[in-house]
């Protein structure tokens, strides 16, 4: 079984967040990259499923600061394949980035390829489906859970009001993770460290980004104060009765 | 209490024993009575399946893998009493606890809250999960301006290394600042590091992170090269054991205080600005890595004794056989996995203490401690009424800063 996770970085939380002067992205100069949480769960999946059953795992990224770092710590925890798509990414959306992720992915041959469901930077659409598309392969989103049976899997999808199927997914196959089965594991700094001396990070560079199919952003901003709201006054009883009224006025009722 | 008799792996328990032995006095674990002095005194002895005599015992019945498969080391908050009551002067909690710890996180066996705080760590340089470059911002408003060696460059005489929780935690920012006007009020020339400050990390080496805890030592030892200073002091006393007797065998070797110390020396110069009177009883808790594992009892309880209307008292854990607040040994970070087990807290036995002595106010001198301690007062009942104060507080209060 061959498992590929193509993984990306996204802005840290952590940092203030801050828009630059052209109004259309984030402002790099002390922006910090972090891994997107679900793709960190969708690298844990990878490696419970070859300690479950065997295999390989590849994971992938595109360039960044700080992906080096966590490439060798997937591999402290039992990644066998680092690759890193080296070029100019700064502009790339989801969309250029399933292209170029889907051109390496081709040539591996993965039976299995493990996103996380959704990030929290861009939205023009998760990264998953895109890939599925590329690659002409079926894609199942919102997994927690995942068994594997010969050349299909049963893929456990949470609907949202706490409702879950199991699909079953004939391989190869996309699939967007929500949770792994465990949350990702700890590894202790000694291995990583041990690691960076002998895992290779594979580069492969990519020069044509093709983002077409994206949203393309027309404003940034930071919240703007409205001035829309009204506090309903009263006992609870009146503000009920003034809200059903109000309902009733909008024509929601 | 379970040992099945499964099949032995003498090996793990041989490759874990004889790995104790290149620890600086680790081959002392050999003599050990089994007198069971230090599971007794261990405040969570009574519930760790395997408290440290029973551990050495595990080894020499070569089960060591039984301790392993259990949990109970991760109630270990690194209080060194049993390692200062062995009758055989085992560095018990160094050693023994440390590396037994060390495996867990090897086995990758950690509870998640403390898999947080080390990764945590290891991304933003401190266990909180803070942004670095707001590691300074409990200096904004403070008149004159601290200074910050990064932005300043000037050599200063000395260096606070401030650390984790005397930085960001919104309990210990007045405790932090009160001192950075007792420093001035005393026209000390001081610098400190800010967003270039890294976590000392010697309570994620007693939870058994080494190669975390020197890569902390590591990036601090860059910094500090970076200035011109004469000495270091500290507020906190786990930064303190770490650059007193763990940062100089990886070659970060400063002379260091503590700060209660150096004020102590200076307290002939702060006894005519103490104006205000703090009339109360004042009971002292002493921190496990300022007074057990590095001998400072007496400096605190000095500073105290010098303010107008402050009548000392003790309380029945004191000194040497001080009580743990429960947050060392990653135990900051272990709260709800310790409660889970326990159901109760060292801070909470702790404040019932400082109430059985009529106390009103019970003084600290380590930044986990007024979190911790005040938490416990809002707990137990009897404990509403006790303030929990830092050292450096009462004296900037009496000083009218
Ligand atoms: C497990 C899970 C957890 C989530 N958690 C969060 C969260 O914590 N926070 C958050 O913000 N978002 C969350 N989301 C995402 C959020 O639920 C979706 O973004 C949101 O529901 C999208 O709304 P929608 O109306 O665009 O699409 P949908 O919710 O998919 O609605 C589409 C609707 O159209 C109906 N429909 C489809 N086809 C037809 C048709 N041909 N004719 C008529 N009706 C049709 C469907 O029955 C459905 O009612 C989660 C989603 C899932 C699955
Ligand atoms: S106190 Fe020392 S000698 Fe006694 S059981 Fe514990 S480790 Fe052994
Ligand atoms: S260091 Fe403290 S908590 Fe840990 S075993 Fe010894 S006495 Fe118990």
């Amino acid at each position: 079984m061959k498992i590929a996770v193509p993984i990306k970085f996204v802005p840290d939380l952590v940092e203030e967040l801050t828009i630059d002067p052209s109004g259309t992205a984030l402002d790099t100069t002390w922006l910090r990259l972090i891994i997107n949480e679900l793709d960190d769960h969708a690298v844990e999946q990878a490696i419970l499923l070859k300690e479950r059953s065997g295999g390989e795992v590849t994971v992938l990224s595109a360039e960044a600061d700080g992906v080096d770092d966590f490439l060798f710590t997937a591999a402290a925890k039992g990644a066998d394949r680092l690759i890193k798509l080296t070029g100019d990414f700064s502009a790339a959306d989801n969309h250029a980035l399933g292209r170029a992720f889907a051109d390496v992915i081709k040539e591996l041959q993965p039976d299995l390829i493990l996103t996380g469901v959704q990030a929290h930077n861009d939205l023009d659409g998760s990264v998953g489906p895109l890939l599925a598309e590329y690659l002409g392969l079926p894609y199942v989103g919102y997994v927690a859970g995942i068994a594997l049976d010969g050349n299909k899997v049963v893929a456990r999808k949470e609907y949202a009001g706490g409702l879950v199927a199991e699909v079953e997914v004939k391989l190869p196959a996309v699939l967007g993770i929500q949770a792994a089965e465990q949350p990702p594991r700890y590894v202790a700094y000694s291995k990583i460290r041990q690691v960076m001396g002998t895992a290779k990070i594979e580069e492969r560079p990519v020069s044509n980004l093709e983002s077409s199919g994206g949203v393309v952003v027309g404003r940034l901003f930071q919240p703007e104060v409205a001035e829309r709201a009204t506090m309903l006054e009263g006992s609870p009883e009146d503000v009920a009765d003034k809200l059903v009224g109000l309902f009733k006025e909008l024509g929601t009722l | 209490m379970e040992i099945t008799l499964s099949p032995l792996s003498p090996s793990v328990t041989k490759t874990f024993y004889t790995s104790l032995f290149d620890l600086q006095d680790g081959e002392r674990v050999r003599t050990c009575l089994q007198c069971g002095t230090c599971s007794g005194i261990c405040p969570f002895g009574y519930i760790m399946k395997f408290p440290p005599g029973k551990i050495i015992g595990a080894i020499r019945a070569e089960i060591f893998d039984h301790v392993l498969k259990t949990d109970s080391v991760w109630m270990c908050v690194s209080c060194n009493a049993c390692a200062s009551f062995c009758p055989s002067n085992i560095p018990i909690t160094r050693v023994l606890m440390t590396r037994t710890k060390e495996e867990m996180i090897l086995a990758g066996n950690v509870p998640s809250e403390l898999q947080a705080a080390l990764e945590n760590t290891q991304r933003y340089g401190n266990p909180l999960g803070e942004s670095p470059r707001k590691r300074a911002d409990w200096t904004l408003g403070l008149q004159p301006e601290v200074n910050i060696l990064g932005k300043t460059r000037q050599p200063v005489d000395v260096l606070w290394y401030v650390g984790d929780y005397a930085s960001y935690h919104s309990r210990m920012q007045p405790a932090t600042r009160a001192l950075a006007k007792i420093l001035n009020a005393l026209g000390v020339n001081f610098g400190i590091l800010g967003p270039e400050e890294y976590s000392d990390g010697d309570s994620q080496r007693l939870a058994g992170e080494r190669g975390l805890f020197e890569m902390m030592a590591q990036k601090n030892g860059q910094v500090f090269r970076k200035y011109k200073f004469n000495q270091i002091i500290t507020t906190d006393p786990h930064a303190y054991n770490a650059l007193k007797n763990e940062y100089p065998a990886l070659g970060v070797e400063y002379p260091v205080q503590h700060y209660t110390q150096f004020l102590f020396e200076r307290i002939e110069q702060i006894k005519p600005l103490l104006k205000n009177e703090i009339k109360a009883k004042v009971a002292y808790h002493d921190p496990c890595y300022l007074g057990r594992v590095n001998g400072i009892f007496d400096e605190p309880r000095a500073l105290l004794s010098a303010i107008p209307g402050v009548e000392l008292v003790e309380m029945s854990h004191q000194r040497i056989n001080s009580l743990c607040c429960g947050g060392g040994g990653g135990g900051m970070w272990l709260d709800g996995f310790q409660w889970e087990k326990a159901h109760t807290r060292l801070s909470e036995w702790r404040v019932r203490e400082a109430v059985a002595v009529n106390t009103q106010i019970l003084a600290v001198a380590c930044p986990y401690e007024p979190p911790r301690f005040e938490d416990a007062t809002k707990t137990i009942q009897a404990a509403s009424q006790l303030k929990v104060r830092e050292i450096a507080e009462l004296l900037a209060e009496s000083m009218d800063l």
